[in-house]
């Protein structure tokens, strides 16, 4: 303890709880940073559950299964060594996560059961219910209470990170936040800072299921500062969010997992309640495009399968969007046990039970595969990442780490469901012990440092709350995020063109020029939420451009971005050995050659530098293209 | 999509120290619109029924979908999350006002650090050695103790049950419903239960369980529906045995 350093870590959900407890165990004092109280972070709405192998449901399930179904769902696009580690790191999770005393459903045994999510073949999703992601959250929580009651970690609830301070040699030494309350900016400084910030669904609010504290502005701001951005133009829609106006709220893929079907009545002017419509009348559209996964393909495929029977074929209800998620059939005493949490929000915000009545989704902007690039140090023994290695998911800033969604690195093109609680937890905890690692090879201490470069960044930003509260312009922040929401759920969704893309670049140049007439609403000096609100739109802004850019860069289809103009077809009816399906293994392959590469984003005045860089692919050989017929 | 105007009356406060007002708006509402997403279109034109220009009503939200905790709030003169609050179903006009007990920071924002204070008191934790792998399988766990023990682990501290309670306020020592019921939970983990003496010393204390003058308010307004007045009943009966234990050194 006696030769402790002091490590920042921004952000309170799993991923930001995790590298607390790994640094604060390993002897280090933590200050944690959060908007709000750590316990109200995104991860609590993770609904359906949290990959590990554990092969408990006689299936033969297997670690090197779970390695190639993450590796082929991302289509091949995230580096295979982080992988590797993240999956044989899984089980050992879940015990640790057992022991902090989550309560994991079981099975009539009394050991923990397993079900069955998209992309996958196999059981190997743990639950807690239906909200899993809030007891993991709660497990965490309890164990950062209890190492605050023995003073080792600090907890600043209720400030906004707002920019590193780094040194003159680029080392990040600390950061400058602002009281929530007080309005106070006050410099801290570090010896190391985590950034476990989340994700950015409400670049595309309200059509997301994201929190509204899920900004993406604090990973803006470090890009802004120097950090490098990756595989920002893969974003995922969830297939099956309700319909809202304010949010669209998720329905767990567990809901299809358990045997849920999608379904839209064959005839669009059908107007019969959809328990009047008898199956010949139904067309279940996954189940017949994908027999193999039928209504458990993955998110992409789900997605964009929707958009086609509505948006193509004007299959949707009412020939609008929305299709039916169908649980009518399965026994309800079942469903009740297993899903009760989300059947409870459907029940409460749409005023209908699931258990009578189909319910009506729709897809919508759930989450960032994409996020702050950061490194790792291939084992060259086990083909994993080499433990304890300050360079695991330590950023291009010297001191600078990040983990969690606001990080790029396991999920390549597209998340398999269930495996983001995993990557939160997993990279969290592989991340505290990188910084451990990085906090012994380090030198002079921050403490030691003049106040010169803290002070400064401090002045910089007060000046820019002075320009944000000073403004006398007729545009109000809260509007300029649905402009940006509209624009970007319009543009840069879930079909992709390039004249679009180009359209919302320049309309994303103009969103950030409307900063300039800003009006506020009001000029309190305490607890001004239009002030920081303001400040995450503009910065939300600045990453959504990097979004757009990188988008506009891939002339490909891969995962979550779809560009029908550059789609390879697979052919109908044709499989491995058929000469037509061959052909198409030979075109996706020497599409690889050109697009299977990180996606990298510096940021520059002008708008950011798109950059590509090759991907580790020492495990798995990419001959196989993904195909979940 | 705007279908009516519903009249909102709000208690304000521009800073903990100041002298709390009232205002009143006539706020457009949407279809299946909830209280939240009213206070979030009106933050974007806040103009009150008068026609003066007010500075936006401060409120704190984020999941949206009843499961984080931090929008709970009075309305109509219940404590409860104001996501899952919805318009069609609330009495008009709508009142609204901060969660009582708590400190208040501005308008609907309130303080509730006590919460997490008093979940330190009572050690509402498992103590673990490390969170590292330590290679031992899990223990069984019948699903009839998991079903019990669920309902506990969804409390998701939004204060409704602390707010409701008489006991508890800023000049009383009562820990409150939410951290007895994490006692309750905690006692019940296989290891947790190793320092269920000790959490029961702390709420055998003053501010701990007699304290509790069984007004039952707080299982009636508890969103999560987790049957707080079970918990306390149960470690009635666990402060009981353990008062018995220090006396006789058992």
């Amino acid at each position: 303890m006696s030769a402790g350093r002091t490590v920042i870590v921004v952000g309170g959900g799993l991923g930001g709880l995790w590298a607390t407890l790994t640094i604060a165990e390993a002897g280090h004092r933590v200050l944690l940073f959060s908007l709000f109280e750590v316990m109200r972070s995104h991860s609590v709405c993770a609904q359906g559950g949290i990959n590990a192998v554990l092969d408990a449901k006689g299936q033969h399930d297997s670690v090197e299964q779970h390695i190639v179904d993450t590796i082929k769902g991302g289509s091949y696009l995230a580096n295979q060594p982080p992988i590797k580690s993240l999956c044989e790191g899984a089980p050992g999770l879940i015990r640790t996560f057992e022991r902090l005393g989550v309560t994991f459903s079981r099975t009539p045994e009394g050991l923990l059961d397993q079900r069955l999510f998209g992309g996958v073949k196999k059981k190997r999703t743990c639950f807690a219910g239906a909200s899993t992601g809030q007891q993991l959250l709660y497990g965490v929580d309890q164990q950062v209470r209890r190492l605050q009651a023995d003073g080792r970690v600090e907890k600043h609830e209720w400030w906004e990170f707002l920019s590193l301070v780094k040194d003159a040699d680029g080392t990040c030494r600390g950061i400058v936040a602002m009281d929530l309350r007080s309005q106070e900016l006050q410099a801290f400084r570090a010896d190391a800072v985590v950034l476990a910030t989340g994700g950015l669904g409400q670049i595309y609010a309200p059509k997301t299921t994201c929190s509204t504290n899920s900004t993406g502005a604090a990973a803006s701001r470090v890009f802004q500062q120097g950090a490098r951005f990756a595989n920002a133009e893969f974003f995922q829609f969830h297939p099956t969010a309700m319909l809202g106006e304010d949010k669209t709220r998720l329905m767990s893929e567990a809901a299809r997992g358990e045997g849920g079907r999608v379904w839209v009545p064959r005839d669009p002017a059908d107007h019969r309640e959809p328990g009047r419509i008898p199956e010949s009348a139904r067309f279940y559209f996954l189940e017949d495009w994908y027999p193999a996964y039928g209504n458990t393909v993955p998110r992409d495929i789900a997605s964009r399968a929707i958009w086609k029977v509505t948006r193509e074929f004007g299959l949707g209800i009412g020939g609008g969007d929305r299709v039916y998620l169908d649980l009518t059939h399965l026994d309800s005493a079942f469903v009740s046990t297993r899903l009760g949490a989300i059947l409870s929000i459907y029940r409460k915000f749409a005023g209908v039970d699931p258990l009578d009545t189909p319910m009506e989704i729709f897809p919508a902007a759930h989450y960032a595969m994409g996020g702050l690039w950061v490194d790792f140090e291939r084992d060259e023994r086990s083909g994993g990442v080499k433990q304890d290695s300050p360079r695991n998911h330590a950023t291009n800033i010297a001191g600078l780490y990040a983990c969690g969604e606001c990080d790029y690195a396991y999920h390549g093109a597209n998340r398999l469901g269930a495996n983001s609680l995993l990557s939160a937890s997993y990279s969290g905890r592989v991340a505290g012990e990188s910084v451990a690692a990085y906090l012994q090879g380090l030198g002079a201490g921050s403490q030691d440092l003049p106040a010169e470069p803290f002070d400064r960044e401090v002045r910089r930003q007060a000046q820019i709350n002075a320009r944000f509260a000073g403004a006398h312009g007729d545009q109000n922040p809260y509007r300029l995020h649905d402009a940006l929401g509209a624009l970007m759920t319009a543009k840069v969704g879930v079909v992709r063109d390039n004249g679009s893309l180009d359209a919302a670049i320049a309309e994303l140049a103009e969103l950030e020029q409307r900063f300039e007439r800003l009006d506020l609403g009001e000029r309190s000096g305490w607890a001004n939420q239009s002030l920081a609100h303001a400040r995450q739109v503009f910065d939300m802004v600045k990453l959504a451009q990097v979004m757009a850019a990188s988008a506009r860069a891939r002339d490909e289809c891969r995962g979550a971005h779809y560009k029908p103009a550059f789609d390879l077809q697979i052919p109908e009816g044709k499989y491995a050995g058929d000469p037509e399906y061959e052909a198409y293994r030979a075109r996706w392959k020497a599409a690889n050659t050109r697009w299977l590469k990180t996606t990298t984003a510096e940021y520059a005045t002008d708008g950011p530098r798109i950059g590509f860089e090759d991907v580790d692919l020492s495990l798995l050989a990419p001959e196989e293209p993904r195909d979940y017929r | 999509m705007i279908r009516a105007n519903v009249e909102l009356r709000i208690r304000r406060q521009d800073t903990p120290g100041s002298a709390p007002y009232w205002q009143v708006f006539n706020a457009p509402v949407r279809e299946r619109d909830n209280v939240i997403s009213v206070l979030m279109q009106l933050r974007q034109q806040p103009v009150t029924a008068d026609g003066q220009r007010v500075d936006p009503v401060a409120f704190e939200h984020n999941c949206m979908e009843e499961v984080c905790g931090a929008c709970a709030m009075l309305i109509n003169g219940l404590p409860r999350p104001s996501c899952s609050a919805l318009i069609d179903e609330l009495d008009h006009p709508i009142v609204l006002e901060p969660l009582p007990k708590f400190p208040v920071v501005r308008d609907l924002i309130v303080d509730r650090s006590r919460m997490s204070e008093h979940l330190q008191r009572v050690k509402a934790w498992i103590r673990i050695d490390g969170a590292w792998e330590i290679h031992e399988r899990t223990q069984r766990q019948s699903q009839q103790a998991w079903a019990r023990n669920y309902l506990y682990s969804r409390c998701m501290s939004c204060g409704c049950c602390m707010a409701a309670c008489p006991q508890f306020g800023p000049d009383k020592a009562f820990v409150g419903p939410a951290p007895l019921a994490q006692v309750r939970l905690m006692n019940a983990h296989p290891t947790g239960r190793y320092d269920s003496a000790e959490r029961l010393h702390a709420i055998m204390a003053e501010g701990g369980l007699t304290d509790c003058g069984n007004a039952q308010n707080c299982v009636r307004v508890c969103p999560k529906e987790i049957p707080l007045t079970t918990a306390i009943g149960e470690l009635g009966r666990q402060t009981t045995l353990q008062m018995l234990k220090d006396l006789f050194g058992a």
